[in-house]
């Protein structure tokens, strides 16, 4: 077991190593670039009172900003940096990053969680009803809204919405993560006004994912039912309810913990669109800013941490299946 | 132009064919689903008192949607008290449906029981399973009535390990147990298998035995409730030769310790031969021939049957080629009315191109259906 693990810790670095090379190259290639934009500025601003021209502000910032050097050296620099646990200062918010990065994950983290418990209470026992009545009426009618869901675009979804509950009905505030009178309130009553906002970002949210997951519990559901060992289990003289909740459950829950547990980064990934559209400083709309702005120290910390935690949830996917399933031994 | 094929089905007509079984499964399962149904509905009487088990013009269909499969049409035999009754045929001839049927295990909506009835002695009283609810039937399942499925390898459930799986069904039954009890039935329950080390067995889990052992513990899980029917179907087909003899001697052994009587389901003769006292022979969903082991392989009397014999090697006997049935059995979809096996029969007569053949009684436990016996037995009948 432990030889598993440590091996599994080592193919993860060297997987995150290449990784981030790669994203480092892809943010050095791109063609937008922050110290560009910024000399382009400074000599707008400069140039009535005769300053320095864009091409000595260019070269002073480069070296300021240490993007004179190439992509490798410039690599190393910036790992080196990392390994010892310094990420840098943010180009484009002017604070370290990982500051600016834990004032905004939590409302991202907040938006997702809750997206996801909704989504694990809604879809699970849908899933296993439509694998039970197959081909009925009811699973037909889960098949459609789950393909519906799937099907709707994010921003098109967020808009019926919005325009439903928010503009006709007018039973939520159009945007943001906080009321106007936020800051007067009690910290209980904070508490609930940040639920009350939260309602319509993650009613988009659960619904665009509750298909996937839905279809993915009644098709595992499905295959189960038909084991052998279902009507063995009936066989016995089993009630129907524990024939399904435990022996076809516990089956059924191999793959969906494998699946679960993919979903663990998208927790802390944010969710660009949703956050824009509902203005949500999450971290899915401040990496986007920070990218296109060429924030690279940023960036790269985004990535970074969305690589690491993608290993790691991989990682717990594996020692999960060998949890719940007796006949997966790491060895 | 596509050719004429009788297989073939327009998606209308298969549309409203499954429009048509759904009323009719619909209503059937409601009826099964009912919760608090009084137990009159369901009682009954034996005819003999001697049987544990009467299958009485058992009709058990399946609504598919390219029509209904007459899986099981109109089966009646009967299986004694501390007997063992082999049911023998060809693949998809009815064999595990009729057990299936008896546990109510059938793939529901599709597979339904239509009509006849299944007596079930429980010594004091019969029910008919054919009319039971499945919340009664859980009662039945396991305790009473029991079943041993073909494939070892795959009716144990993988994640739970085997001391739960048999501490399940011992609990379920018998309310009020202890737990240190109900451990020590199951461990003994894995000795009287023949299994060496039962406490080591207790705690693993399926996927580390060998396939003979997981059959031992579908038989111990089988028996451990003393039941008073068994239902073995196909016990031994997943297993190497070596194993069947074991499991079969196992089950003979065992099955004389409880008193239990067995419906053997298998298409091996040699296994029918061994085990058997009463044998049944069934064709495409309907009894062709039953009687005492000693006369259906003494004095086989139906085509179908001597042709079972013909295709079984022989010791002893010289032959180039193995004996085959020729032809397949009828689509199971729009079944003629005339004797089933008449298009593969070698020795029809003038009667075969009529009406289904009735029983023939060839000795007093011994019946046949087969037009050719009709005369001989209107002789006698004459003569006497």
């Amino acid at each position: 077991m432990w030889k598993f693990i440590i091996r599994r810790i080592g193919l993860a670095i060297v997987i995150v190593f290449l990784g981030s090379f790669i994203i480092y190259g892809v943010m050095r290639a791109m063609p937008t670039s922050f110290v560009e934009a910024m000399a382009r500025q400074r000599a707008a601003a400069s140039a009535t009172t005769g300053g320095p021209t864009y091409q000595e502000w260019l070269e002073q910032l480069n070296s300021a900003y240490h993007m004179d050097t190439d992509v490798i050296s410039g690599f190393f620099s910036w790992l080196g940096g990392v390994v010892q646990g310094d990420f840098g200062v943010s180009w484009k918010y002017g604070i370290p990053v990982t500051q600016k990065f834990e004032e905004v994950i939590w409302h991202s983290f907040i938006l997702n969680i809750i997206t996801l418990v909704l989504e694990i209470a809604i879809c699970i026992p849908l899933g296993i009803q439509a694998a039970r009545h197959q081909y009925s009426g009811f699973d037909y009618g889960i098949t459609v809204f789950a393909m519906l869901c799937i099907s709707l675009p994010t921003f098109f979804l967020a808009t019926l919405l919005k325009y439903a509950f928010a503009v006709k009905l007018g039973w939520f505030d159009l945007y943001g993560f906080v009321g106007r009178y936020h800051e007067q309130l009690s910290s209980g009553q904070k508490i609930l006004d940040i639920m009350h906002h939260m309602v319509l970002p993650v009613l988009t949210l659960a619904m665009l994912s509750i298909g996937g997951l839905t279809r993915y519990t009644r098709t595992n559901m499905l295959e189960v039912l038909n084991a052998e060992y279902i009507r063995t289990a009936r066989a016995k003289g089993l009630p129907e309810k524990t024939v399904i909740n435990r022996h076809a459950f516990r089956n059924t829950l191999i793959p969906l913990v494998s699946y679960l547990s993919y979903l663990i980064p998208s927790l802390f990934s944010g969710s660009m669109i949703t956050e824009t559209l509902y203005q949500i400083p999450g971290i899915g709309y401040i990496a986007y800013d920070a990218m296109v702005a060429g924030d690279l120290p940023f960036t790269m910390f985004y990535s970074m941490f969305g690589l690491i935690l993608t290993q790691v949830s991989l990682m717990l996917a594996d020692i999960m299946y060998a949890v719940v399933d007796p006949r997966v031994r790491v060895n | 132009m596509a050719k004429k094929d009788s297989n073939f089905i327009s998606a209308r007509e298969s549309r409203r064919i499954s429009k048509a079984n759904a009323a009719i499964t619909r209503k059937l399962d409601k009826k099964l689903n009912r919760k608090h149904v009084p137990e009159s509905e369901y009682l009954t009487k034996m005819h003999d008192e001697n049987n544990v088990v009467e299958f009485d013009d058992l009709h058990t269909y399946f609504y598919t949607d390219v029509g209904t499969v007459k899986a099981v049409d109109g089966v009646s035999f009967n299986v004694p008290v501390g007997k063992t009754v082999g049911v023998v045929g060809e693949s998809g001839c009815g064999k595990s449906v009729t057990s299936l049927s008896l546990m109510q295990l059938l793939q529901r909506p599709t597979g339904q029981i239509v009509s006849g009835s299944i007596r079930l002695n429980l010594g004091d009283k019969a029910y008919d399973v054919a009319k039971m609810p499945i919340r009664a039937m859980e009662k039945i399942r396991g305790n009473v009535v029991s079943m041993i499925f073909q494939e070892p390898m795959t009716s144990l459930n993988p994640v739970f390990r085997i001391g739960f799986q048999l501490d399940e069904i011992i609990k379920l039954h018998n309310e009020g147990l202890s737990d240190e009890e109900v451990k020590k039935r199951s461990v003994d329950a894995i000795k009287m298998v023949g299994i060496p080390d039962a406490e080591g067995i207790y705690n693993r889990y399926p996927h580390e035995l060998s396939g003979g052992m997981r059959q031992r513990i579908v038989i111990a899980m089988a028996l451990v409730c003393n039941p008073r029917m068994i239902i073995a179907d196909e016990p031994t087909t997943a297993l190497d030769v070596t194993i069947q003899a074991q499991i079969l001697e196992l089950l003979r052994k065992l099955k004389g310790e409880i008193n239990a009587s067995i419906m053997l389901i298998t298409h091996d003769l040699g296994v029918i031969a061994e085990m058997a006292d009463y044998v049944v022979v069934m064709y495409a969903g309907r009894v062709v021939e039953k009687g005492l082991a000693r006369e259906v392989f003494l004095d086989p009397r139906h085509p179908y049957t001597i042709g079972l014999m013909e295709s079984k090697p022989v010791i002893n006997k010289t032959v180039d080629r193995l004996y085959s049935i020729p032809g397949s059995v009828p689509n199971p979809v729009n079944m003629p009315d005339y004797c089933y096996f008449r298009d593969r029969c070698e020795k029809c007569v003038k009667n075969c191109q009529g009406a289904y053949p009735p029983e023939i009684h060839v000795s007093d436990t011994h019946i046949v259906s087969c037009w050719r016996y009709f005369d001989e037995q209107n002789r006698g009948e004459k003569h006497e």
